[in-house]
């Protein structure tokens, strides 16, 4: 459903992606692995539209992904590494962009109790939890996660698990960048150097 | 709630959080209006005929003010990627935070300005010209100082840049802005200073929005 063809792509100066090519049919999850600086996050960022590539393209369904930023866009969450989270605002009301069904996202991850505390009373580990909660508000096909279980605790992991699980069975898609081991059985490997 | 109004919704929201921003703003208005009376001396007929300028000036430096974290704050947290996620285009998401930039900041100035003018003695018959102006001159401003804002965003010392930028863009702004005013007390017609004023802000609503949104692009990318 979702295919890079020899993608590369610049970050600065450095060509942090060469030729990259993989394609991901619905339920399977993709580990990117690799070094500091391999080009993990771009990656993500790449097929979330965020930034383009310099060669190669991205197919969805047989159309080029990006050629409309802005739908592509409604196919996919992306949890990047910094969580978004505003402080002034209550968990509840964080999760109002990109909106959904905020009681049952919040439940997902066991935050009903903090749902109206303001986001700067959360730990590190709660902030990383919203984040994760936006993945529960409405079901996308394509979940873009960059180191999702930083600062997690085993608990919250094994939720997360069961989230990814969820979500693979109902024919979603996951692409994950991390070093920690993720609660995704027989994932395919995609190592970048 | 469609993604525009949750946008909208959400930026209005923080703003009510972090109220002071606003009133910053505002008071930093009443107060550089203020400045000029004591610097100047109070003499009624001269103030009277420096007021439309002083409260363009005012209004202009002030609207300046919040646009330094209009995306500064989203862009460090991360929350920009999720906005230009939210499955709006670059330039609606622009656009959305012009609006509410405008009736976070524009839209209290545009308020304030009569009694302030009131304060500085303008004449009578130059009021309504004023706030005429001053209704599409705010929202001038915002549209192009969230334009500025995007461009600079990433920059280093984008704060310092950011005046540099949007205030040879407000030339014009300002001057038509100021004139109007200055016609209605003299008895005449604003009409022409108002009109060019509209065409400005005509030709700026759809253009401002997407270039703001390729820089935004540009910034994430």
């Amino acid at each position: 459903m979702l295919r890079a063809e020899a993608i590369s792509a610049f970050r600065g100066e450095r060509l942090v992606l060469r030729d990259l090519s993989f394609a991901l049919a619905p339920g399977e999850a993709l580990l990117l692995t690799g070094p500091n600086g391999s080009g993990k996050s771009t990656l993500l960022r790449l097929l979330a539209g965020l930034l383009r590539p310099e060669a190669g393209r991205l197919w969805w369904r047989d159309a080029d992904a990006l050629a409309d930023p802005a739908e592509h866009a409604t196919r996919l969450i992306l949890v990047g590494h910094l969580d978004a989270v505003k402080p002034a605002l209550t968990a509840a009301e964080n999760l109002r962009l990109p909106g959904g069904d905020i009681a049952g996202a919040l439940a997902a991850l066991d935050l009903t109790r903090l749902g109206e505390l303001p986001a700067r009373m959360l730990s590190a580990g709660q902030k990383r939890r919203l984040a994760l909660a936006r993945l529960a508000l409405a079901p996308v096909p394509l979940w873009l996660l960059d180191e999702p279980t930083l600062g997690l605790d085993a608990a919250s992991v094994a939720r997360f698990g069961t989230m990814l699980g969820a979500h693979r069975a109902r024919g979603g898609m996951v692409i994950a960048a991390t070093h920690l081991p993720l609660p995704l059985p027989d994932a395919r490997e995609l190592r970048l150097t | 709630m469609n993604r525009f109004g949750r946008i909208l919704w959400r930026e209005l929201h923080l703003a009510l959080r972090y109220g002071g921003d606003t009133v910053a703003a505002l008071l930093f208005f009443v107060l550089a209006g203020l400045l000029f009376p004591l610097a100047i001396g109070p003499e009624p007929k001269l103030l009277g005929t420096v007021a439309p300028g002083v409260v363009w000036v005012a209004a202009l430096l002030a609207a300046l003010l919040p646009l330094d974290r209009l995306f500064g704050a989203d862009f460090e947290d991360g929350s920009l990627d999720l906005l230009l996620l939210s499955g709006l285009p670059a330039f609606a998401v622009a656009g959305a935070k012009a609006l509410a930039h405008w009736l976070t900041t524009g839209l209290p100035l545009l308020l304030i300005a009569g009694p302030l003018a009131i304060m500085l003695r303008m004449p009578d018959a130059a009021l309504p010209a004023l706030l005429a102006g001053l209704l599409p001159g705010t929202l001038l401003l915002s549209l192009l100082g969230s334009t500025a804002a995007a461009v600079v965003l990433g920059a280093r010392r984008g704060g310092v840049l950011l005046p540099l930028l949007v205030l040879p863009l407000a030339v014009p702004v300002l001057i038509f802005g100021a004139a109007a005013p200055a016609a209605a007390a003299l008895g005449e017609t604003a009409r022409p200073e108002l009109l060019l004023l509209s065409a400005l802000l005509a030709a700026s609503l759809p253009l401002c929005p997407i270039a703001a949104g390729a820089a935004l692009r540009g910034a994430v990318g």
